[in-house]
């Protein structure tokens, strides 16, 4: 049926050099409706709101919007026929106050002055709290996404997208962000709304279009089906969760001690008296919204940032004023965030990727000259053994994929034979199978006796593999508890709870 | 009133029209950091500026002409600028170190006929009465306009950037660059206008130099004030009053020199001229002592290029 939908996509396809983005998309969002699109990192939902925020102009295929042709050569053109969309990684200028940066998402905002009580007015009636007059910077992550979906609402959207809305946000918050969907469902906003957790998706959604490597692969009702078969739809393939080996825990091999650190990161968090320990054959997961101190542990376990000398203790010895080399020979290595720039130098090869990190523990230089024979066959031997899809060894870092990179730099840690490991986001932008890969990589490593902290944003993830679980929120350290018997509702509330966030009131 | 064979009304008088030239060439710079972009080339436009600027003068006769002809100058220099970092994506350091040397050259290539010849005169602003004051007056109300001209330009500059929304819109392209672009802001044509702003006031700040401060033609006649207009829009954190504080520090600074030089101190004269650079790194080492609060000033897309690729 055509008459009634809000917006109908046709046969959109975009193709990048290399890569087919989308091939021949077609869906329907009628008003009121709270549509999923669902799939994998890299199936293209991206490319696909992009072309319909008017961001990136489709190859083929058209759009209609309430039956008119609707081609939004840009987003300003997007945001008067109605279409809102709320970013991934926001976007949003941390200078700049929260006015500010409502004021430069809309086409014709009214003097500061009465924006700020526009504002006010708004996230009154949506149970979203918020201080116009505040930098965003100093915000955390769920306040910002507020401040992105107050922008879209004052332009009364009749069409809203959000792009992986809730990767940021507390078990707590989620609810209430849902509430808020719901009111604007209510009201007769369509809504678009872009994810890869299913549980969400069936408890938002009416309507749920599947992407698999940028095509349609199915079309459901997300409440009549399974996350399981949903999952299955998504990936392609049947998915085993990863093995988890009963092991006895050994000594303890990493301490941390009333660490406290300023942040060296501009807007960052700086770490308060945190404290735990780590024994051998344990994991640790370590949760919390992004910006809560996350980057911040990483690195001053990883020897980045010095603290003081018994801060931080590895297998007894106190090393808070040694750096990276020292404590790698002391056993710790570790994997950042950060991919490109920080775990890798993007344009050199794996082989060096592989010697800047695996130089003290694998002993690939001798009198200052580097091994170039032990040092390839180091990096071939990590290709190898966490099947890193690459051409070969000499092709730079840059080259591959989020997935396949992440292999290799938790592939190079893991292979040092380490008593202690510290990741953060292992798994972060990676597609199911490699996911499940480095999951299984590393509880390997804690059987083999390491005692291993994982940082994640991805609460499935650290209750699959930890045996221990804290959260970390606004620099300090939840006490660290069993996995075991711990519910949704008490991880959210060592993450925080809900920020000072309100359920939604109001009309509705 | 004199102290130590120095008139301080005199002293003040002449800081304000010593730092004319740094007050034009900074305030635009800040424009450009502002939308993100590090040009380096200062010296470079405000040299051409220089030259240009005397030229035009020296055929036209006009001072006014010349100060157009400064800031043409200086801007056309400035694209050079803007198409190899904006469309080429050229390396802004780099780039702006290049165009410093190129200017220095081709200004010295073009003024070779213009040596030892006098420009038209800039009239002083008539101001009457009030040029009569005592001290007062002599401090402020027997300036040139470019003295005027200069502080008019911080101001708008300021209020611009406060209260627009083009200022608004442009200190969002130089905060993040990804997320202006996502919200359909085109960060590749606020640059470019925002470099050609900043050449013209290069431009303009050279001519000053050549047309009255100085006033005739000598190679290198800018000397190193487009390297000190660099830091003070670093000393000023961006924020465009402190840009004029900044420069009047300076231009005190070199005047004083001058001054003590002249009442006969005994410190070596070397030391003097120094001075100004000496503290220019002081105060750079003191700025970005402080890292994280040194980061959080600067406009976050400084000197990154944007590719509109993802």
């Amino acid at each position: 049926m055509t008459t009634g939908d809000l917006l109908r996509v046709e046969g959109l396809t975009k193709a990048y050099p290399g890569v087919v983005a989308n091939s021949d998309v077609s869906f329907a969002i009628k008003p009121g409706e709270v549509h999923a699109l669902l799939g994998e990192n890299g199936a293209g939902k991206s490319t696909l709101v992009k072309m319909i925020y008017g961001l990136v102009r489709p190859d083929h295929g058209r759009m209609l919007l309430r039956g008119a042709e609707y081609a939004p050569a840009e987003p300003r053109a997007a945001r008067a026929s109605g279409v809102a969309m709320v970013f991934q990684h926001f976007s949003l200028f941390e200078a700049l106050n929260v006015a500010e940066n409502v004021a430069l998402g809309m086409e014709n905002p009214p003097k500061l002055r009465e924006l700020a009580g526009k504002i006010r007015q708004v996230s009154q009636d949506y149970g979203l709290p918020l201080d116009p007059s505040r930098m965003v910077g100093d915000l955390s992550a769920g306040e910002r996404q507020r401040v992105e979906i107050i922008r879209c609402l004052l332009q009364d959207p009749k069409l809203l997208i959000m792009d992986e809305p809730t990767s940021v946000l507390t078990p707590q918050e989620v609810e209430i962000l849902f509430q808020t969907l719901r009111q604007l469902s209510a009201e007769g906003t369509a809504i678009l709304y872009i994810s890869h957790k299913l549980e969400e998706i069936r408890a938002l959604c009416d309507e749920a279009t599947i992407l698999r490597r940028g095509k349609v692969v199915a079309t459901c009702t997300p409440r009549d089906r399974s996350a399981r078969e949903m999952a299955e739809l998504m990936v392609g393939t049947v998915l085993t969760p990863p093995a988890r080996s009963g092991t006895a825990k050994g000594a303890v091999a990493l301490e941390v001690a009333g660490l406290t650190v300023d942040s060296p990161i501009p807007f960052g968090t700086s770490l308060k008296n945190v404290s735990f320990k780590v024994q051998r054959g344990e994991v640790l997961g370590i949760a919390g919204v992004a910006g809560n101190g996350q980057d911040e542990l990483l690195l001053a376990l990883s020897g980045e940032l010095r603290s003081g000398v018994d801060a931080v203790q590895i297998a007894g010895v106190g090393m808070g004023t040694a750096g990276p080399n020292e404590r790698r020979r002391a056993g710790l290595v570790s994997a950042p965030e950060e991919r490109l720039g920080h775990a890798a130098a993007p344009d050199m090869s794996l082989v060096e990727n592989a010697l800047l990190s695996g130089d003290t523990r694998k002993g690939l230089t001798r009198h200052g000259f580097i091994d170039w024979g032990k040092t390839r066959a180091f990096a071939e031997e990590i290709v190898k053994e966490f099947d890193v899809r690459t051409p070969g060894t000499w092709v730079a870092a840059r080259a591959l994929s989020g997935g396949n990179l992440q292999k290799f730099v938790v592939g190079r840690e893991l292979s040092q034979a380490p008593s202690v490991i510290v990741i953060n986001q292992p798994t972060w932008g990676v597609d199911a199978s490699a996911a499940a890969a480095i999951r299984q990589a590393i509880l390997d490593r804690a059987a083999e006796g390491a005692a291993v902290v994982v940082i994640s944003q991805d609460l499935d993830e650290l209750l699959e593999i930890a045996d221990r679980f804290a959260a970390l929120n606004e620099g300090r350290l939840s006490a660290p508890r069993p996995v075991q018997g711990l519910t949704i509702d008490e991880i959210g509330l060592m993450m925080g709870g809900a920020h000072g966030m309100e359920v939604a009131h109001g009309h509705a | 009133m004199m102290l130590g064979g120095i008139n301080p009304a005199v002293l003040i008088a002449s800081l304000m029209v010593a730092a004319v030239p740094i007050i034009l060439a900074a305030i635009g710079e800040l424009v450009v950091e502002k939308a993100g972009v590090l040009n380096l080339g200062v010296e470079g436009m405000m040299i051409m500026g220089a030259i240009c600027g005397f030229a035009a003068a020296v055929a036209t006769g006009s001072p006014l002409m010349g100060f157009v002809g400064g800031a043409l100058g200086g801007a056309a220099l400035s694209v050079i600028f803007a198409l190899l970092t904006q469309f080429l994506m050229a390396n802004q350091v780099a780039t702006g170190l290049a165009l410093t040397l190129f200017g220095l050259g081709l200004s010295s290539l073009i003024g070779q006929g213009y040596v030892g010849i006098k420009p038209p005169p800039t009239a002083r602003l008539d101001l009457g009465p009030l040029s009569d004051i005592p001290v007062l007056g002599t401090i402020l109300f027997r300036h040139d306009v470019m003295v005027y001209v200069s502080v008019a330009a911080v101001a708008v500059v300021w209020a611009v950037l406060r209260y627009t929304r083009t200022g608004l819109v442009l200190r969002a392209v130089g905060e993040n660059h990804d997320a202006a672009h996502a919200l359909g802001y085109h960060v590749i044509r606020i640059r470019f206008l925002a470099i050609l702003f900043g050449g013209a006031m290069a431009g303009l700040g050279g001519a000053y130099l050549s047309l009255i401060r100085v006033p005739q033609w000598t190679d290198g006649i800018t000397a190193g004030a487009g390297w000190i207009a660099l830091a003070i829009v670093v000393f000023a954190s961006w924020k465009p009053w402190r840009v004029l504080l900044g420069a009047y520090l300076f231009g005190g600074i070199a005047v004083l020199q001058l001054n003590l030089q002249a009442a006969g101190a005994r410190i070596p004269v070397e030391y003097l001229s120094m001075s100004p650079y000496l503290i220019t790194i002081l105060v750079l080492v003191i700025m970005s002592a402080d890292k994280s609060r040194a980061a959080a000033a600067a406009p976050a897309a400084l000197g990154k290029n944007f590719h509109a690729s993802r």
